[in-house]
Parts: C-alpha cells; sequence; structure tokens
C-alpha cells in the first residue's frame, strides 16, 4: 500500500522533467518537485499518514553512562491506548548496527554510552499518549562516571568490547626528519557542529501483514539502510522495502539509522502503520555530529615561503559509537596538509570513543577540521615571513601533476591557484551604512561605527570526491523509454541537492525528450550509493548518463535494422538526436531526436556506474586511496565590534573546482547553503556538551544563521572538466563549507589581532 | 531544554478529552473533531485538516516553517492554540491566491502557482523545500503590506524563517524578481 | 479541557476568579511551547485573543504626567507602529530586537511581564520608565511599579487569580536608547540588554540592565551621580571619563552569571560597554 500525503490521498505524482528547451545537461530548468513545494504538497517523511496508523516514540537514556539494571515497561502498557512497548528482548536479528562497524545496539542492553541513546521504543493511538507513555517506563540506572575528555580515551578503561580507540593513522610523506628555516606551530580547536536540517527525522512502516515490511523513510542510502534493517529484524531482503519519503535536508545527518528499526519493529509487533518524527529536542540528540577536533600543527618553510615540511596531530572525538569515524579520521588525516606541495609529512590522526554524542558524516567530513588547522597555520606563516597571505598560498599551490602527502599523484583537475585568485579578484565590499543589520550587533543596535574594525582572510581546502581507501562504490540506474518519455529509475536520496533535476536533464539530453524520475526506493533498482561525499552526480549521474546511452545505442540499433543499414551510418548526437552519415546516401536526410526514433516501442536499459579503483593506506599512510580531487578557496570580510566582540559576515566570495556546472543555479544553491553552514560554524554553531550533556538541544540555544546574518556571496565557478567523470563534473555539495569557516576566522584575526584559535568564535574570545 | 526526557505534570481528569470546535482555514469552514484541546493548530492543520503545508520542524516558534496567516497576521502555527483560533480566518500556504484571482477561487487556489511560488522554483530558491511554504507565506505578507522594500527590510521581515539548505541567496534573488515584476505591471 | 473565550473583561476576570487555576492565553509564544514539548498540560485554558480592551491603548494624563496604558495583550508589533514608537521609543526599540516577525506579531508586553524571564527584552525599559503594572482580579484593579511586581526569574507577584490587564509607560521625556547583544543578528535570547531614558525636564536618568541578574535592575547610586554631573542646561558634548565612569558602576552594580549562553565576566563587560554607548547616544540626542 502507498501512504497517503495526508492533503489528497494521493502520493505526489512522479517528478517531471521541463518540457521547454533549456531544460537540458548546462540549463538551469526549474526542478520537477519544485511546484509541489512551493504549494506545500510535496510529502515529506513527515507528512505522510495511513489508515489506523500509531504514533511511535523513544526512550532515551538521560545518561551519558550507566548501567541499565533493569527496565520495566509495564507501567506504559497499561495505560490506554499504548499498542506496544518494545527493548532490547524484542529485537529478533542483529541486536547492533552501524555503518562501518556494529557496535551499535537498536537498544541499550545493560549499558548506556551516550545522553540520548535508545533504550525502548512504543506506539500509541496519539502522539500526546506515547509521550506519556514514555514518562511512564521505569528504567533503574547506576549512573557510571563518564569519559567525556578524548585526550583521555586511550589511556581509560574501555567503555565498549571493542575498545576506545576507533582508528589511528599515521602518515609520513619524504623525509620525517626535514626541517625549515621557518617554523611555526598552533593548537586549534573546532568544536561540535551540526547539520541541523529542518525536516525531522520520520518514518511510516506498515507491515504488508506476510511478515515483511515497507519503510517509507528520509534518509541518505535507502540500499544500506535496507541492509541493516533487514539484518535487525532478521528477515531477507526481500521482506523489507525501502522508500524515499522525503527529504528535509541532510548534510550527512541522516546516514546513521535513526528510528528505522524502531518503526518497522514497532509495525511488525502491532500489526500496523507506526509513524515516528522526531521532536527538535530529539533530533539533536537522535542523529551524529560533526567531530570536535583539536590539532596541532608545526609548518617548516623556507625563507622564501616554500613548504618544506607539515607536521600534524589531530584528534576527533567520535563520541559513544563508531558510525563512520574510520573514514572521517582518515579524511583529516589525507587532507591535513591542505592544497599545497607538501615534500615532507608527518601526520598522526587518531578518532576515539567517549561517552559524548556519536558523531560522523557531516558535510566537509574531517577535510572541515583540518582546514581550519592548516589555513590558520598559512596565515601564522605569511605573517612570520612578512609576506602576502595569498602570494603564500599562491606560492605552494598544488597543481594537477603533484603528489599528496599519501604518495597519490593528482592526476585529475586541480586549478587551486585559478580558485585562489579568483576568489580574491571580487570587489571587496563598500562600507555601507543602510541600516542597523548593516553593523555587527544587527537590530540589537549595539554597534558604534568608529569601534567597528573590518577584516578580511583567505583560505583555501581539498577534500575527496566519492568514497576512499578501496571502497567499492558504484551506482545503479535504468533507462526506459516509452511514449515519448523517458522516466529515470535510481535509488538516490534526493535530499534536496538537486538529483531529481540533473537525472532529468540527462535523460533528456540524450534522448532529446521530456523525462520523468520514478520515486526513489529498494524495490526492483540496486543501490545508488549514498547521497554523500559529493558523490551522486558522478556516480549516479553517470548511471543514468550510461543507461541513457545504452537505450539511445538500442534506438540507433532498431532504426538501423528498420532502415536496412549498419547501426554505425546513423550518428547519435551529444543532444539527443539521430542523424544521418555525413556522406548523405540513403539515411542523409534522417534528423529526428531518439525519443522519435524510438516510436511506438518500449526501449529499456540498466546501468551500473563505477569508478576506478583506489587502495587502502599501507605503510606510512601511503596508497592511492581516492578517486578525485574537488578544490575551493573563500575571502571573508568581516565587521567586528571590537568593544563587545560582535561579528558581522559582510561578504564571502569563492573560487570553486567544479569540474562542469551540469546546473548552474543549483551549483550556485550549493556554494551558498555550504557557506552559510560555513559561516555558522565560525561564529555561532556550536552543539554545547558539558559531562556528556547536550546543553542547546534546540533552535533557542542551537543558532544557525538567519537571512540576517548571511554575508554577500560572490562565486566564479571554474570549469575545468575532471577527466574521468561524466560530463567533466565534479560534485559542488562540500568544497562550499571546508575553507569558507577558515577564511572567516581569518578575517577575524585580521580585524581584531587576536590571535583566533578555535572555532566557533565566541564573541567574549575577542575582546 | 536538559538532556532528560521531560516529565509531563499529571493530567487534569478530562485532559484528554476530544474538542470540537470550528476553524475557517483558506476559506472554508472545517469542522474540527478527534483532536486534543492543546493541540496547537499545526497540528489541526496537518493531521486533522488534510493541510500538511505547514511543517514542524521545531515547534518552538524559532525557525518559521510552520508560518500561516491568522486574521491577515503572520504568525506561527506551532504557537497558536487551534480551538482558541475559532472565529478567525486562517489561511496556509494551499490558500494562497494567485495575482489576478480572486480570493476564494478554488479553480486556480492550489492549481495556479502565485508570482512568488514561480518566482521561488525559478530563482532556485528551493532545495529540499521544508523551509519552503513558511517562506512563501512570509513573502506574500511582507509584499502585500510594503510592495517596495529594501535589502535590509527584506532580511529584517524573513529572519524568523530559517532555511538550511539555499543560504537564502536564491530566496531574496526571488523576490527581487517578483517586486520588479509587480512594480513593472503597476 | 476546556477553553474559554471571553469577549469581555469582566468575563475574563469571572472566569479566572471561579476557576483560579486556568491557563490564561494571551500571544503563547512561550505557553505553547511548554504545551507543544510535553512539560505543560493546562487544565483549563483563558483565551484573551478577543478581549479588546485587552489589546486596545490610549494616552492618560498630560504633561510630564503623561502616560500610555498599554492593554496587556498589545503585541510587539503593536509597540513599533510609528504611533506608539514616537510615544515609547526604548519600548519600541526592545519591541524590534524580539524573536521573529511572527513572534512579534503575536507575543504580547503583558506576556513578557507574566513570563518574567531575566532576558525580557522590554522588562528593563519598563523597570527604567517606572512603569506600573495593573492587575485586575474579581476583587478589583491593583497598580505596582514593574519593579515590584517582577520578583526573580521567571516569577511575579501576580495572585492566581489575577490577570495582567494593563501597563502604565510614561511617555518619553527625552531621548531614549535600547541596546541589546545577541551572538546571532535576529531571534536570539538577550546575553545583556540595557535601558537607558532621559527625563530632560526632570533631569533624571536611569538605566536598567537585563540578563546580568535575577531580575532587571538598576542603580539608583550610578543615576544619581550621573545626574549630578550632567549639564543639563547646556547639554554639552559628554566626557568620555563620565561616560567610561557610568560604565564602569553600572557594570559593578551587576550580578551576572555563567550559562550556555555567555560568561559571567562577558556579561559584566558588555554591560559596561552597552551602559557607556547608551548614556552617549542618549545624550549626544539632546
Amino acid at each position: 500500500m502507498t501512504p497517503a500525503l495526508a492533503s489528497t490521498g494521493v502520493q505526489a505524482p512522479p517528478a517531471r522533467g521541463g518540457a521547454a528547451a533549456g531544460a537540458r545537461v548546462g540549463d538551469s530548468p526549474i526542478r520537477p518537485d519544485g511546484t509541489p513545494k512551493v504549494q506545500g504538497r510535496f510529502a515529506f517523511a513527515s507528512d505522510l499518514e495511513a489508515d489506523s496508523m500509531l504514533w511511535g516514540r523513544t526512550l532515551r537514556s538521560p545518561h551519558p553512562y550507566a548501567r541499565v539494571r533493569s527496565v520495566d515497561v509495564g507501567p506504559a502498557l497499561a495505560i490506554a491506548g499504548v499498542s506496544c512497548v518494545l527493548s532490547a528482548d524484542d529485537v529478533p536479528g542483529a541486536s547492533t548496527y552501524g555503518l562501518m562497524a556494529l557496535d551499535q545496539p537498536v537498544f541499550a542492553r545493560g549499558v548506556v554510552r551516550y545522553t540520548g541513546e535508545p533504550i525502548a521504543a512504543l506506539a500509541a493511538d496519539h502522539p500526546d499518549t506515547a509521550r506519556r507513555a514514555l514518562a511512564a517506563i521505569v528504567v533503574d540506572y547506576e549512573p557510571l562516571e563518564p569519559l567525556v575528555d578524548p585526550a583521555r580515551s586511550a589511556e581509560t578503561p574501555p567503555i565498549h568490547p571493542d575498545g576506545n580507540v576507533f582508528r589511528h593513522i599515521r602518515i609520513e610523506h619524504g623525509d620525517p626528519a626535514a626541517t625549515g628555516e621557518v617554523v611555526v606551530e598552533g593548537v586549534y580547536e573546532v568544536g561540535m557542529q551540526d547539520q541541523a536540517f529542518l525536516g525531522p527525522e520520520s518514518g511510516l512502516a506498515v507491515p504488508d501483514g506476510e511478515g515483511g515490511v515497507d519503510l517509507w523513510v528520509a534518509t541518505q542510502w535507502l540500499h544500506e539502510d535496507r541492509d541493516q534493517v533487514a539484518a535487525c529484524l532478521g528477515l531477507p531482503h526481500e521482506q523489507v522495502r525501502l522508500h524515499l519519503g522525503g527529504v528535509g535536508g541532510a548534510f550527512g545527518g541522516r546516514e546513521d539509522l535513526s528510528m528505522q528499526v524502531h518503526a518497522c519493529l514497532l509495525a511488525l509487533h502491532t500489526g500496523r502503520p507506526v509513524k515516528m518524527s522526531y521532536l527538535r529536542d530529539e533530533s539533536f540528540v537522535g542523529h551524529v555530529h560533526r567531530h570536535p577536533a583539536r590539532m596541532r600543527y608545526r609548518h617548516h618553510a623556507t625563507a622564501a615561503g616554500d613548504l618544506v615540511k607539515i607536521e600534524a596531530e589531530v584528534l576527533l572525538d567520535g563520541g559513544a559509537y563508531a558510525s563512520s569515524s574510520s573514514a572521517v579520521v582518515s579524511n583529516a588525516a589525507r587532507f591535513a596538509c591542505g592544497p599545497y606541495r607538501v615534500p615532507n609529512a608527518v601526520v598522526d590522526a587518531t578518532v576515539v570513543r567517549t561517552n559524548n554524542p556519536p558523531c560522523g558524516a557531516m558535510r566537509g567530513f574531517g577535510a572541515v577540521q583540518v582546514c581550519f588547522g592548516h589555513e590558520s597555520q598559512m596565515d601564522k606563516l605569511a605573517a612570520r615571513l612578512a609576506m602576502d597571505p595569498v602570494e603564500l598560498r599562491l606560492r605552494n599551490a598544488l597543481a594537477t601533476g603533484d603528489v599528496l602527502p599519501t604518495g597519490q599523484r593528482v592526476t585529475g583537475a586541480a586549478p587551486v591557484a585559478e580558485c585562489i585568485r579568483a576568489a580574491v579578484a571580487h570587489p571587496l565590499p563598500t562600507t555601507s551604512n543602510d541600516g542597523w543589520l548593516d553593523h555587527p550587533g544587527g537590530a540589537g543596535r549595539t554597534a558604534e561605527p568608529p569601534r567597528v574594525r573590518r577584516g578580511v582572510g583567505v583560505a583555501a581546502g581539498l577534500k575527496n570526491v566519492m568514497y576512499s581507501e578501496g571502497f567499492e562504490d558504484d551506482s545503479e540506474a535504468r533507462v526506459r523509454l516509452s511514449g515519448g518519455v523517458a522516466s529515470v529509475t535510481c535509488a538516490v536520496a534526493e535530499v534536496g541537492q538537486g538529483f531529481v533535476t540533473i537525472a532529468s536533464q540527462i535523460a533528456r539530453t540524450v534522448l532529446g525528450c521530456d523525462a520523468v524520475v520514478e520515486p526513489a526506493g529498494t524495490v526492483g533498482i540496486d543501490s545508488a550509493g549514498s547521497s554523500s561525499a559529493s558523490r551522486q552526480t558522478w556516480m549516479s549521474g553517470g548511471a543514468v548518463l550510461q543507461a541513457a546511452r545504452q537505450v539511445a545505442g538500442q534506438v540507433r540499433s532498431a532504426l538501423a535494422e528498420r532502415l536496412g543499414v549498419v547501426p554505425e551510418s546513423l550518428t547519435l548526437t551529444d543532444d539527443g538526436w539521430i542523424v544521418g552519415a555525413a556522406d548523405g546516401g540513403a539515411v542523409g536526410a534522417l534528423n529526428m531526436t531518439v525519443a522519435e526514433a524510438a516510436g511506438d516501442r518500449v526501449f529499456e536499459s540498466t546501468a551500473v556506474h563505477r569508478h576506478r579503483r583506489t587502495y587502502p593506506l599501507g605503510e606510512g599512510g601511503q596508497g592511492d586511496a581516492d578517486v578525485s580531487f574537488v578544490f575551493a578557496a573563500h575571502r571573508a570580510v568581516v565587521d567586528v565590534d571590537t568593544d563587545l566582540g560582535l561579528v558581522r559576515v559582510v561578504q564571502v566570495t569563492t573560487g570553486q573546482d567544479v569540474g562542469r556546472m551540469l546546473h548552474p543555479t543549483q551549483v550556485i544553491g550549493q556554494i551558498e547553503g555550504g557557506i552559510a553552514q560555513g559561516v555558522g560554524l565560525a561564529v555561532m554553531e556550536e552543539i554545547v556538551v558539558e559531562d556528556g550533556l547536550v546543553r542547546n538541544p534546540s533552535f533557542t540555544d542551537y543558532l544557525i544563521p538567519t537571512v540576517a546574518d548571511t554575508p554577500e556571496v560572490l562565486a566564479t565557478c571554474i570549469e575545468e572538466p575532471e577527466p574521468e567523470a561524466p560530463f567533466g563534473a565534479k560534485g559542488a555539495g562540500e568544497p562550499p563549507t571546508i575553507s569558507s569557516t577558515a577564511a572567516v576566522a581569518a578575517a577575524i584575526r585580521s580585524a581584531t589581532g587576536v590571535d583566533v584559535t578555535r572555532v566557533p568564535v565566541r564573541p567574549w574570545d575577542l575582546i | 531544554m536538559t538532556g532528560t526526557t521531560p516529565t509531563p505534570a499529571t493530567p487534569a481528569p478530562d485532559a484528554d478529552a476530544e474538542a470540537v470546535y470550528q476553524l475557517t482555514v483558506n476559506g472554508t469552514a472545517h469542522r474540527v473533531e478527534g483532536t486534543r484541546p492543546t493541540d496547537s493548530l499545526l497540528h489541526v492543520l496537518r493531521d486533522r485538516l488534510g493541510l500538511p503545508g505547514a511543517k514542524n520542524a521545531c515547534e518552538q516558534g524559532e525557525c518559521g516553517s510552520c508560518s500561516v496567516l491568522v486574521d491577515e497576521v503572520l504568525v506561527c502555527a506551532c504557537l497558536e492554540l487551534a480551538e482558541a483560533a475559532v472565529g478567525c480566518e486562517i489561511t496556509t500556504v494551499e490558500g494562497l491566491t494567485p495575482v489576478g484571482a480572486e480570493p476564494g477561487d478554488a479553480a486556480l487556489t492550489g492549481t495556479v502557482l502565485t508570482d512568488v511560488q514561480q518566482a521561488m522554483i525559478e530563482a532556485g530558491g528551493v532545495q529540499c523545500g521544508f523551509c519552503t511554504p513558511g517562506f512563501v507565506v512570509a513573502i506574500h505578507d511582507l509584499l502585500d503590506r510594503v510592495p517596495d522594500p529594501g535589502p535590509l527590510e527584506v532580511r529584517e521581515a524573513l529572519a524568523g524563517n530559517l532555511c538550511r539548505c539555499t543560504g537564502y541567496g536564491r530566496i531574496l534573488a526571488a523576490i527581487e524578481q517578483v517586486v520588479t515584476v509587480r512594480e513593472n505591471g503597476r | 479541557m476546556t477553553v474559554l473565550a471571553p469577549t469581555r473583561l469582566d468575563d475574563a476576570v469571572a472566569a479566572l476568579a471561579a476557576d483560579p487555576s486556568l491557563t490564561v492565553l494571551a500571544g503563547g509564544t512561550d505557553l505553547m511551547v511548554a504545551v507543544n514539548y510535553g512539560q505543560y498540560r493546562p487544565a483549563g485554558v483563558l483565551s484573551l485573543r478577543r478581549v479588546r480592551e485587552l489589546h486596545d491603548w490610549h494616552v492618560e494624563g498630560e504633561g510630564s504626567a503623561a502616560q500610555v496604558v498599554l492593554g496587556a495583550a498589545t503585541s510587539y508589533t503593536t509597540v513599533l507602529d510609528p504611533a506608539l514608537a514616537t510615544l515609547l521609543p526604548a519600548l519600541a526599540q526592545a519591541s524590534r530586537t524580539v524573536g521573529s516577525p511572527q513572534i512579534r506579531n503575536t507575543g504580547t508586553v503583558g506576556g513578557n511581564l507574566g513570563t518574567a524571564s531575566p532576558a525580557g527584552d522590554t522588562l528593563p525599559v519598563l523597570v527604567a520608565l517606572d512603569a506600573t503594572v495593573e492587575l485586575t482580579s474579581a476583587s478589583g484593579s491593583r497598580n505596582m511599579p514593574v519593579s515590584e511586581f517582577v520578583t526573580g526569574p521567571k516569577q511575579t507577584a501576580l495572585a492566581q487569580d489575577e490577570l495582567v490587564t494593563a501597563v502604565r509607560v510614561p511617555i518619553a521625556r527625552g531621548p531614549q536608547e535600547f541596546l541589546k547583544i545577541g551572538v546571532r543578528n535576529a531571534m536570539v535570547i538577550a546575553v545583556a540588554n540595557c535601558a537607558l531614558v532621559l527625563d530632560l525636564g526632570g533631569r533624571h536618568l536611569a538605566c536598567a540592565l537585563g540578563s546580568v541578574g535575577p531580575v532587571p535592575m538598576r542603580d539608583r547610586d550610578a543615576e544619581r551621580w550621573a545626574e549630578a554631573r550632567l549639564d543639563w542646561d547646556a547639554r554639552p558634548p559628554l566626557d568620555h571619563a563620565l561616560v567610561d565612569d557610568f560604565g564602569r558602576r553600572m557594570a559593578a552594580a551587576s550580578r551576572p552569571i555563567d550559562d550556555h549562553r555567555a560568561t559571567a565576566a562577558y556579561r559584566r563587560h558588555a554591560v559596561e560597554v552597552l551602559a557607556r554607548r547608551a548614556l552617549a547616544r542618549a545624550w549626544a540626542a539632546t
């Protein structure tokens, strides 16, 4: 059964691509789901409902570390309207799950390791009843002393059987004993940022009456969720079918399971649909956060400003469970030196377990943290050398052909210098006096213009595009051409980034007709991989491209057969046409779209896109671990009230290495949105954790930028095609978050003279 | 809020009694039943009246995703006690009137886009879309009151609507587009 | 649970007298958050939405005794209306910083008083202006200074059978300033705020600070100290030393705490700067 979108009883119709010209690759057509979204008809996972639906809620630990002596669900079951209360004994399959290590319990048994860890879940006939019933469950906790300092994790007795160290990586590049004439050192910290997507964790599980279940859920990777859920339910894959419920943003926060297993268990136990939708306070403890980081750096350079060696020690706090920590720390290690030629490097990066909130994927994935470190160092080095910070970066900028500290040679596009030059080429903003919102302090009217100082800072960063270290990634897509319309089936989780738009553009471009993107799910199509790591355009865009081309090839063959010619005498153009061979002949006058050439026949093809092989990091952290790299630079201008430490970010400019823009407006959207998140990390966003407790699990006190806080953004997109990428396009989602924070921090230093060593920067750090 | 599970006060004997009342939404009178008396207008719109346009991003009045008009005033539906909105004219995103249509013109309302809605999708102001209905309502409210707002005025008027995806740039561009087109039309 | 929605004030008062356990609902911007999160389950609600008198305002008295009588359900947006903003400039400045437009349209001055948060933005203004709050029950009305009404963090002198029905705020008798610090440009709870008002005819200065103590605070000694040194006749530009000293005195009187929003040390420093700037700005406007 299909769950209803509450208003009309019908699921939002399949997304349909633009019919008019201007909907091809390289154009900026309206997104296919745009109309229902502006009308409020688009079915987000939190909007779904079903007949006889129950509401599910999760009981979570109030303690960061405690033994659980007993769980008494009897009082909750006794409440009228409560159908079912489940805990650890009720998990039929695997009792733990995880993205990389299966170390996270579906329900805690015997011990809880973070504040917010699920202990039980229940289903009731009204969300209010569910909440009251939660409070009736009696749990006997024995609080334990929590491990909250990551620096002590390694020497503290394990708080989990798998130990307290998730992963340690050491990279040694060149000569570890090399030194430079000039040495600068620093210690830097990045606080815990949250993805703060607006759509709360939500899903609707519907039992099929035959022991299986359908789950509509907001997630980033349908098939991975399906696999984990099926394992925990003890069911074969065919009995666990996931469908994408509309996703209200993700940014890495939906890569781990949240309510999926809980809702399915409740649905299977009660025999009724169960909806779970977190309130915002639960959301803040219901997903992983960005790893807080402590970094120590030492940069060695010649007196002329050539980098000689970088030493870095990085410690990431992974919180209670593994999530994707081992991949995050690898990223942090591989990119700790920045987008520069570094002949010698020693990087020691560790991610540890604590009783703090679990951390995992967030846009930028380890590269954000080290970028703050290496860019702070580059500015320190520039100051020591009395050199312009831009010049220092340009002098050392990575380029195609250079070797990274992992020993991997950059073979693709690497326009680092171009990015930096482009970022600083934009005109600086004028000082404006239009109104209070133009000044630090905003409508609070605190600013005194003579006490406001303007500062400018630049930063550059890099990251991998796609998965690394030998992970075998792929994506499957099917294209079906029928009745003049191409329908694309692909399990990509559309989370707002606009994959549905480019998928329809790609199909339209290859086949020359309208395109429809079918709803995403696990049935009838294999995995498209995660909507993360800036990989979907390449991997799933590539799969759609492949499948569409295969269809075009089939159409050409069929047409050739009809015309009695060899297929090679017909040419498929780049924009969806079949034309006759150049020498004319029997087919010289042919000029029709692929779709037209298909006529009444139905053509369908499935493709799996893979990338070239990558390798694990071996001895000394050496190995060709990545497929491709992406680069960006930012320049930030800030005004600071020097007496109050209040900051207004006036302008952020960027030069970003995009390969090719498949949809220019959507690329700009990723840039502006990513910069806003980078600004947030720089000046206002932090999950405050004290003794393992989250102090600010609400939008009242976890502050994300409003429209009154965001700067003017000017962007230059540098299109140097990436040789191995479909269309030459690189993912655009992460680069905007990586060096924007560092640029804002640098601008604040420039404005105040304060040696900012931690982000987010607080007013009291600046006075 | 702290990290602990909140403990609700012991409910009064009839706290769960179902309320029955009438709400006027988008020009239509709706009989509301099967709700809890403490339900917010947001819950009633979404769970009882089949109007899920207003969203539940925070239910604290901190994000504006539930923005609606009550007696032509922009408010957060999550902060309105539904039963206390009896007698008010409530307008949700589903009930906005496209330019040129008459209010309550059922043939057009909800099917033809308003100029704000059209501009939002053309300018790229929609990514995940969760904040979008709230923005659409708030932008309509702003431009109805102030046809030609300055840039800072726009920012101040929309500071109660959070967006996590777009960084607001394309949303501001959409507003400029609407203002320009409306000015040319005057 | 019943929801009562009277249209007349005396009906509202009578309802509360009959059942003092009723939860009074005006804007609901504080109450509904607690309800949505299951922290508060009212047994009955008395909605004031339809009580016209509580949404109106008028001017009472003349000359230096003139004051605005604000119905308790006056929204922040109404206070921003030029007609009111010219009479109560600091209250308008404060109202502008509250929440978002949605919150300002709904939230009320009476609610700000009833919630009595130490960070409440109207409270320092009302305290600086010696505003009075009118409390009404079935036994009649009484008035008390706002400074006495707010007794502690989120605590007031309101009796269970009383409604806040009006706030009487003296009309501006000179320049006024309200400044507020938050980490974000909009929608922030004050880390510190400051209201400063000048009464040119009466040669008085009042300065109240918020978020640096359990209740909004004034320091009468600091005010008198400044009053004695200001040249009320010639009104020359202020001496920097005077302004700085005033700021230090206000900071010394404050009692800030550390919390997850800010440190006590920052708050103390911040109010010194705010008091200084408020005085300088208000005086420059004379």
